[in-house]
């Protein structure tokens, strides 16, 4: 309550907004209007910092405004007031410029501890290396052998206001980050392409992404929940739409879903195996090749294989998919080295693999009739 | 001084010079595009100028008109990052600077009794490069693959390995506008070193003036770093360097520093000039002098040079080391003390002065509030630990449209309601001013002000669609946009009635309370002013 | 007002040049854009033409421009305060192609400094050096990039110190042949400033033979890394204003036989002299930045 009172009490300092205020009033406990106090010591840290500033800014503003105001109403030359000749005063100046410098110390003593609070991620309880690539987030447990890709969850046609948006639009992902409560974790933070930032505004933690470098943060969080936030860095198109979500559990709940998580990764592996020994059909290499096409290569090379010229490439008549197979699987499995088309041998399985591209090679007319099969893909990745 | 009739024009090769005796004015096309007076290269730099706030505008308009819901329904994301790099380029490029030196062109040498700028020719170089600059720029929005997509930062490696072909056009456009902006900082230095009139010394220099040197400084140091730093994405992109790229010994954030040592510097270049209209406009309608001139020279020098030593406030969240992260913060702030110096002399001015409120006043009075409440957010972003939570938001672009919009922008406003009439020889059309005022006023606080709320909300910045949380805010935003951009356009048909010289006819003194060389001489102001120094006591 | 000692300040007429030399920078900066689009796609084409076109108006354009410019000189429309605009317009020229090279040696200090030691586990960068790049080893010159392109390096004996001694030589006579030209002593003058020019064509010479040296037999190359990359880009930009240098001084020697310029009045000599002493001393940063250290 409390928390809202001074939201509302920020948002009337603007007159100016007062019609989108008076429209947003009664959600207001749907949203904030100012920074949240986040789940981590850290994060109160830093609002109780925000709202000092805050004060201090408004303070300083409320003063200088008020002598000019002052001036603007009973100085004006309409009620007949001969203007001062004074144009200086040494005194004066040297008053309003030491005592803004004293003001600055008050804010940078308090700044600089919870900056060097914040920048200590020495020994941590636990280590992910999280890494963004266009456009999505990788995590990977560093102990643990566990690791995933976490893409977007909303679905196209929300966006395109084809369908209702949900609740959580944009701010939902397929495979959210898990992490303990009450644990130091460390985020080892990375990209495989351009510059991402990985922000989750509950821990104050926001960081770039460099390819080729690793940044650190961490989180102590202390209560259980889902914590969202976005990739805050322009990093290309998609930008928008690469949200960060964070599940942190209880320790117990938390060790539960880790083991889970081992389980499921063998049996993948072990599905994976099963199916390199078998021959798909072409309607079912067609109906997984599509699901996979819209989920991570449309993004790029557009639904309609059509791309976005001088941008991404076409594949709908593309040499490469209508002609070149080994070319194919090969781009598929190492990219196109300093382009946006990265490596999908990890992200994907061998027979999504295998799916895709025979999707693509037998979409949008071009009807190669080529079938592409899983033993194929494991051939070229283990013949090099 | 110089007359030339247009037959001459025509057939000459050689460009002819008289005894500077005859005071024919140039006609036709021809005065414009040969051009060595600085009132018509002002002229020409102050409409350019307009045409691409115009411009800019458009493009932020369908920024707006894209925001306006959740959702994406009018432009694709690719097309929205193009718009959102095209218009901080033109507005920062191809509005702001080339209208504070179309403002030093008219005004640098009336103010201080010089003939002409000190090198007129180059001078017309200068302006012209500027329109093909910016044709080349904006025609690579209509090539496959579009315009630069990358931000106006263009940070690498989004702009070198990761960005599409026209980035070359980007980059050559850079080094036009670069070669521009550093031939008119020549100029004007040159012209305010070599040129003033006897008696015209340091101290007596109207503020305007003081600030345009300054900045002139800045443009110099700064310009050639930007030309390096597109020039480095080109060979990184093209010709396989690897400044960029952790690959080959580079490194991403290594662009950054770079940009940033211009990139700093240039929002001041942005700024130093406001500050130089603001206190010539503030004293004549408080009919009172500038409360402490001298400090004001001073407290410029010290924005200046503070500028070179805090960029990294742009990267703080790039993973520098702490000490670094520390160093940059507390640099920061202090430029603060002297930018609330002169804050706080323009309200001693004010007070016990005899104020009155005409137009100039206005906008310069709104400058002083608004922008002081965009440096106020620039302090709480300069505090590190805060912008790790603020870093790429909508309280960023709420922060710096207010110092550029209202502040940089507004003052601009105000110094062509200030000077207009002195360029003219008519008062402009007031109640449209008035109108242009208030409209704007009003408008561009609903358009900014609520930024700050769904950027502490948590809205990041350059993205097409936002979570539902925000609809209702960014509506406003917009509303307010589409009011602003539409207020602009009574500016429009001001400026085009005042070009017409429709109006009342002013006296040389033009606002009572004015003081300077520039009102001593009569209105319209001579084609050619000051053909032998006054002397200044 | 009238003061007696007033010289009248040359504003000239209108001009054709300037726009004429927008125009020039539109069709290079166009033809120069596509040329390197070409150049990515795979095959030169028709843009290099543009950039022809371009540049050979502005080469038009400036001998234009300069030709009115020392009409004006010479027939003495031009006063002292005049003369000291031009100065010091040199002088800021200067400063700011000063400022561009500041931009090089930044990114060369940055690569050194920061960018490959940390890269080597240097600072808090301890786990990009063990998770990305375990095999990196942190050495300046950068032999062996963190993806493993390997090169060599170019030392500073040999021709580099060579070129060091021709560049500080030719910027003494360079001085030697504005001393004769205030002493008014013609002949002198166009012996030093023939030398000057020489040695400017020499070092041009001698850097081409080290970049042959350093493609063919060195592997080091624009390709080869930030070593490479800071290397050529150095000195390749301090060729590129050595070849302008000797073009300024060579025009001037063409001027001086047609006996251009007196002891009093010979800014176009000064502002390339300076020029040239300005080449002179970037080049003995990059001898010790780059070569030496
Ligand atoms: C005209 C342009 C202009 C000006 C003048 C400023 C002025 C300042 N700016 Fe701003 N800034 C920008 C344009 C400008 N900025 C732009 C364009 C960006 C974004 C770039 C991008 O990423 O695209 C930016 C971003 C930006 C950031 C990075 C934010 C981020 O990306 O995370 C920071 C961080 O420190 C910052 C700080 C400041 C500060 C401290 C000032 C100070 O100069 C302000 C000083 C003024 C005052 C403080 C108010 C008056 C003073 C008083 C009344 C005295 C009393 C006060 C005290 C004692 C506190 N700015
Ligand atoms: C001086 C510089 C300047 C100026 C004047 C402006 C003016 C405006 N800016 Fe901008 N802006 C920047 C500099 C500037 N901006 C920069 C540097 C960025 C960062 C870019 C980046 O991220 O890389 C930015 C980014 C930016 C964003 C963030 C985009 C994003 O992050 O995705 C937004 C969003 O609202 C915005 C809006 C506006 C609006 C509504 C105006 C208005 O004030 C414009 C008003 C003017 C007009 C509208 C023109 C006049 C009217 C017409 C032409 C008639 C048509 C009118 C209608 C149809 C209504 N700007
Ligand atoms: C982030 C953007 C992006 C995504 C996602 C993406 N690609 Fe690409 N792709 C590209 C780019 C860029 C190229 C062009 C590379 C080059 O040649 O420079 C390309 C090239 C290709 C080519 C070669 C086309 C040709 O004719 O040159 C194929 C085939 C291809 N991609 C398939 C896929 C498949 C299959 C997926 C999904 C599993 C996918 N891409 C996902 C960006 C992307
Ligand atoms: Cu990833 Cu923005
Ligand atoms: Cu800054």
């Amino acid at each position: 309550m409390k928390r809202i009172l001074s939201n509302i009490g920020m948002a009337l300092t603007s007159l100016m907004t007062i019609p989108a205020i008076a429209e947003t009033a009664g959600k207001v406990d749907q949203y904030s209007l100012n920074m949240t106090k986040g789940v981590t010591d850290i994060s109160a840290e830093v609002y109780d910092l925000h709202m000092l500033m805050f004060i201090i800014c408004v303070v300083i503003a409320i003063g200088v405004f008020g002598v000019m105001f002052w001036s603007i109403l009973f100085h004006r030359k309409s009620r007949g007031v001969k203007p001062a000749h004074f144009h200086e005063s040494f005194k004066v100046e040297i008053a309003w410029t030491v005592i803004p410098f004293i003001i600055l110390i008050f804010m940078a003593v308090p700044a600089a501890k919870t900056l060097i609070a914040m920048e200590d991620a020495s020994e941590p309880d636990l280590t992910i290396i999280v890494t963004g690539s266009q456009w999505k987030w990788h995590y990977k447990y560093m102990d643990d052998g566990v690791e995933y890709y976490s893409k977007l969850a909303t679905l196209p046609d929300e966006i395109k206001g084809k369908l209702e948006k949900g609740e959580n639009y944009l701010l939902e992902v397929d495979r959210p980050l898990v992490i303990p409560i009450n644990k130091k974790v460390r985020f080892l933070i990375t990209s495989d392409d351009v510059i991402h930032s990985w922000w989750v505004p509950d821990f104050a933690v926001k960081q770039d992404a460099n390819p080729g470098f690793i940044n650190d943060a961490w989180a102590i969080v202390n209560e259980p929940g889902v914590y969202r936030g976005k990739c805050t860095e322009l990093c290309g198109k998609d930008h928008g739409f690469m949200p960060v979500v964070v599940i942190a559990k209880e320790e117990g709940a938390y060790n539960e879903w880790l083991s889970e998580q081992k389980a499921m990764l063998a049996a993948a592996k072990a599905e994976e195996q099963r199916l390199l020994a078998m021959n798909m059909t072409m309607e079912e290499a067609m109906a997984t090749g599509e699901k996979v096409y819209l989920a991570n290569c449309a993004a790029c090379h557009m639904p309609n294989g059509q791309g976005l010229p001088g941008v991404f490439p076409a594949l709908k008549g593309s040499k490469i998919a209508t002609k070149d197979e080994p070319r194919h699987i090969e781009i598929l499995l190492n990219g196109v080295a300093g382009s946006a088309m990265q490596s999908y041998a990890k992200q994907l399985s061998m027979p999504d693999i295998a799916a895709v591209i025979t999707y693509e090679r037998n979409a949008w007319g071009n009807n190669t009739g080529d079938l592409v099969q899983a033993k194929d893909i494991n051939a070229a990745m283990n013949g090099k | 001084m110089t007359s030339l009739s247009t037959e001459h024009q025509g057939s000459g090769h050689d460009d002819h010079h008289d005894d500077h005796h005859e005071h024919a004015i140039p006609k036709g096309i021809k005065r414009w595009l040969y051009t060595t007076n600085h009132k018509d290269i002002g002229t020409l730099y102050l409409w350019f100028a307009f045409i691409m706030f115009l411009t800019g505008g458009a493009m932020a308009m369908v920024i707006r008109a894209e925001l306006f819901q959740p959702g994406l329904q009018i432009v694709e994301p690719g097309f929205f990052n193009q718009m959102t790099t095209v218009h901080g380029l033109i507005m920062v490029f191809g509005a702001v600077m080339p209208a504070f030196t179309g403002l030093a062109n008219w005004l640098v040498p009336m103010m201080i009794g010089a003939p002409d700028m000190a090198l007129p020719r180059m001078n017309n170089w200068s302006f012209w490069i500027l329109p093909f600059a910016f044709s080349i720029l904006l025609a690579s929005l209509f090539m496959e693959g579009g315009g630069p997509a990358f931000g106006w930062t263009f940070y690498a490696p989004l702009s070198t390995t990761y960005s599409n072909d026209n980035t070359a056009l980007f980059v050559f456009s850079v080094h036009m506008m670069g070669a521009s902006s550093i031939m008119g900082a020549i100029n004007v230095i040159v012209t305010i070193f070599n040129m003033r009139a006897p008696g015209m010394t340091w101290m007596k220099m109207p503020l305007f003036v003081w600030t345009w040197l300054i900045t002139a400084f800045l443009l110099i140091a700064v310009m050639p770093v930007l030309a390096g730093a597109v020039t480095m994405v080109l060979t990184d992109k093209f010709f396989g360097t690897s400044f960029f790229d952790a690959a080959g010994g580079g490194d991403p954030v290594m662009f950054q520093h770079i940009f940033w040592f211009f990139g700093h510097p240039e929002v001041y270049i942005m700024i130093l000039p406001a500050f130089g209209i603001i206190s010539a406009i503030v004293p004549t309608f408080s009919r009172k002098p500038l409360f402490g001139y001298a400090s004001m020279v001073y407290a410029t020098t010290s924005i200046a040079l503070l500028s070179f030593i805090v960029w990294a406030h742009h990267m703080f969240t790039t993973g520098m080391p702490v000490f670094a992260e520390m160093f940059f913060m507390l640099a920061t702030m202090l430029i603060s003390v002297p930018t609330g110096v002169k804050i706080f002399n323009w309200v001693a001015t004010m007070w016990r002065g005899s104020l009155s409120f005409e137009v100039p006043m206005l906008f310069a009075l709104a400058f002083i509030v608004l922008f002081t409440i965009g440096g106020l957010s620039g302090l709480m972003l300069a505090i590190t630990p805060l912008d790790f939570q603020y870093h790429d938001t909508y309280f960023v672009v709420a922060h710096f449209h207010y110092v550029l919009v209202t502040g940089a922008i507004f003052s601009i406003m105000a110094a062509v309601y200030y000077w207009l009439p002195k360029w003219t020889g008519k008062m402009f059309d007031i109640t449209l001013a008035k109108w242009h005022f208030w409209c704007s006023l009003i408008s561009v606080n609903v358009l900014f002000f609520p930024m700050h709320f769904v950027g502490l909300a948590g809205m990041p910045r350059r993205i097409p669609d936002y979570a539902l949380q925000f609809a209702d805010f960014n509506k406003w935003i917009s509303l307010g946009g589409f009011a602003f951009g539409l207020s602009q356009l009574i500016f429009l048909a001001l400026l085009i009635k005042a070009c017409r010289k429709q109006g009342d006819p002013v006296s040389s003194q033009v606002w009572e309370g004015a003081e300077g060389l520039e009102w001593e001489i009569p209105s319209p102001a001579p084609y050619h002013t000051f053909e032998t120094p006054p002397v200044v006591k | 007002m009238l003061q007696k000692d007033y010289e009248k300040y040359y504003v000239p007429a209108q001009s054709r040049w300037p726009f004429v030399g927008a125009c020039a920078l539109f069709l290079m900066a166009v033809g120069a854009g596509n040329l390197v689009m070409e150049h990515s796609k795979g095959g030169i084409g028709n843009s290099k033409y543009l950039l022809a076109v371009g540049s050979a108006i502005l080469i038009v354009m400036l001998v234009g421009w300069f030709r009115n410019q020392i009409q004006e000189s010479m027939t003495g429309m031009h006063c002292a305060q005049l003369g000291r605009s031009y100065r010091q317009g040199m002088a800021w020229f200067i400063f700011s192609e000063v400022m561009f090279f500041v931009a090089f040696f930044g990114a060369l200090f940055y690569a050194r400094v920061i960018s490959v030691p940390w890269l080597g586990g240097a600072s808090n960068n301890q786990m990009t050096n063990e998770v990305l790049w375990p095999s990196f080893q942190a050495i300046w010159p950068l032999l062996e990039t963190p993806d493993g392109t390997k090169t060599e390096q170019m030392g500073w004996f040999g021709l580099p110190l060579i070129n060091t001694i021709i560049l500080l030589v030719s910027s003494v006579t360079c001085h030697m042949a504005h001393v004769a030209l205030e002493a008014n002593k013609r002949g002198t003058l166009k012996a030093w400033l023939g030398l000057t020019v020489l040695l400017g064509c020499t070092f041009l010479f001698l850097q081409v033979e080290e970049y042959i040296h350093a493609y063919t037999e060195m592997g080091l190359t624009l390709q080869s890394g930030v070593y490479g990359n800071t290397f050529f880009m150095l000195t390749g930009f301090h060729g590129f204003h050595v070849t302008i240098g000797t073009l300024i001084l060579f025009i001037m020697l063409l001027r001086i036989m047609k006996g251009h310029f007196s002891p009093e009045n010979h800014f176009a000599f000064q502002a390339g002299s300076w020029y040239w002493h300005f080449v002179d001393v970037v080049w003995v940063m990059l001898f010790f930045f780059v070569y030496i250290l």
